[in-house]
């Protein structure tokens, strides 16, 4: 990587090839991080969930250990695309290349912790705007820490031919608090204060109700318009805490 | 032009190869096993399923090297002989298809399907099949055939 010109981590794929195919994307050389055992698996201590950066999404949903301990983290990567998508695509690559995946709402909801090959960085300070992350020109996210919440939910209105979220909230409870991460409906994932703060004094879907979700900054597309993302948010809102667990 | 080796249904191949060749190319224009297909280019209609190490994936979205050393199932692997696969035969007892297009891909993708879940119920099946688009059939009978499939190979 330090010797390519405009180089790109390959990890699964699946964001990154069908960029390629449209030419939205050039860069002068891939690397396959693919055969390095140590960025793959799920570890659990202390608290912590680890999840090596090149592990594939049915991993995550079949692991016995991410059930027992964050299971909206499995439900989420078991409803990414279809299931030949979660065979090659990769927590790491979502979390690098697509900042209106899924699993950024997962990593910001949850107030997770990047690893990189050079430091770690907070999910709040990683996710910086449309396709932009906090990593450094051939900077590579070798794992996720995930602190393991009382409980969380993520809810998704998926596109039908993409599977991208129009709009997903993933809703985080922690001794530290509440966090709503939306994903898919704006630019780049963000947090929602507004709920943040209604639903750490009465965490029910209830205390979302009447709240208005500001439409400025909201994505409108063939898919949906900016209105009807905002409407979306608080209805997957509402879902996500019914469903907390 | 970098070389790539891989076994494809039992055999080992390698060819050299233009470092962009996408593992359905590379299955289809080099080793000419067309009965994987090319739907929609965009990783979405599952026609081009086949498993690599086991798993079903959808190989317009794989480059071939990253096939490097994989153990690669195709359509043309599972009969033998004559004989068709319990899971081809059940699609053809089950009129699990109309034009063909998509069979081979709902075909790789249901043995992945059996293989970690070998009694599936119908939910199941229909879950699974998100990633394999049919325009014929309605799925009904790809659900009946993938059920039959799994009975006929659980013996």
């Amino acid at each position: 990587m330090a010797t390519a010109a405009d180089g790109r981590f390959l990890a699964g794929g699946h964001a990154l090839l069908p960029s390629l195919k449209q030419r939205l994307d050039h860069p002068s050389d891939l690397i396959d991080p693919g055969a390095i055992a140590e960025l793959r698996g799920v570890t659990k201590a202390g608290g912590i969930l680890t999840i090596g950066a090149m592990t594939p999404h049915a991993d995550v949903a079949n692991s016995a250990v991410v059930r027992a301990s964050i299971p909206a983290l499995a439900d989420l990567a078991a409803g990414i695309g279809d299931p030949q998508v979660r065979n090659r695509a990769t927590l790491g690559g979502s979390v690098a290349g697509n900042p209106t995946a899924d699993y950024p709402a997962a990593l910001l909801g949850l107030g997770a912790t990047i690893h990189t090959d050079r430091r770690q960085i907070r999910a709040d300070d990683f996710f910086v705007g449309t396709s932009k992350t906090a990593l450094g020109r051939g900077e590579i996210v070798t794992a996720v820490a995930f602190p393991v919440p009382e409980k969380a939910a993520y809810a998704k209105f998926s596109g039908l031919a993409s599977r991208y979220a129009i709009a997903g909230v993933f809703v985080g409870k922690s001794s530290k608090g509440v966090r709503v991460a939306v994903t898919g409906a704006g630019a780049c994932v963000f947090r929602d204060l507004d709920m943040e703060n209604a639903l750490a004094a009465d965490f029910a879907p209830r205390a979302i109700d009447g709240l208005r979700i500001p439409v400025s900054g909201l994505r409108s597309d063939r898919h949906a318009s900016a209105e009807y993302r905002a409407h979306l948010i608080g209805v997957m809102a509402r879902r996500a805490v019914a469903a907390c667990r | 032009m970098p070389s790539v080796s891989m076994i494809v249904n039992g055999k080992p191949v390698s060819a050299a190869i233009e470092a962009r060749t996408l593992l359905v190319q590379f299955l289809r224009e080099t080793l000419r096993l067309t009965g994987t297909h090319v739907g929609c280019d965009t990783s979405q209609c599952g026609a081009c399923v086949v498993n690599v190490d086991g798993r079903s994936v959808k190989s317009c979205t794989m480059l071939a090297v990253q096939a490097e050393g994989a153990q690669i199932a195709t359509i043309e692997g599972l009969a033998q002989g004559d004989r068709l696969h319990p899971m081809q035969e059940a699609f053809r007892e089950h009129h699990g298809l109309q034009c063909g297009f998509c069979t081979s891909g709902m075909v790789m993708g249901a043995l992945d399907l059996v293989r970690g879940s070998p009694d599936p119920s119908e939910h199941q099946i229909r879950e699974w099949l998100e990633g394999n688009l049919c325009r014929c059939t309605g799925y009904h009978n790809i659900v009946k055939s993938i059920a039959a499939g799994a009975k006929a190979m659980r013996g």
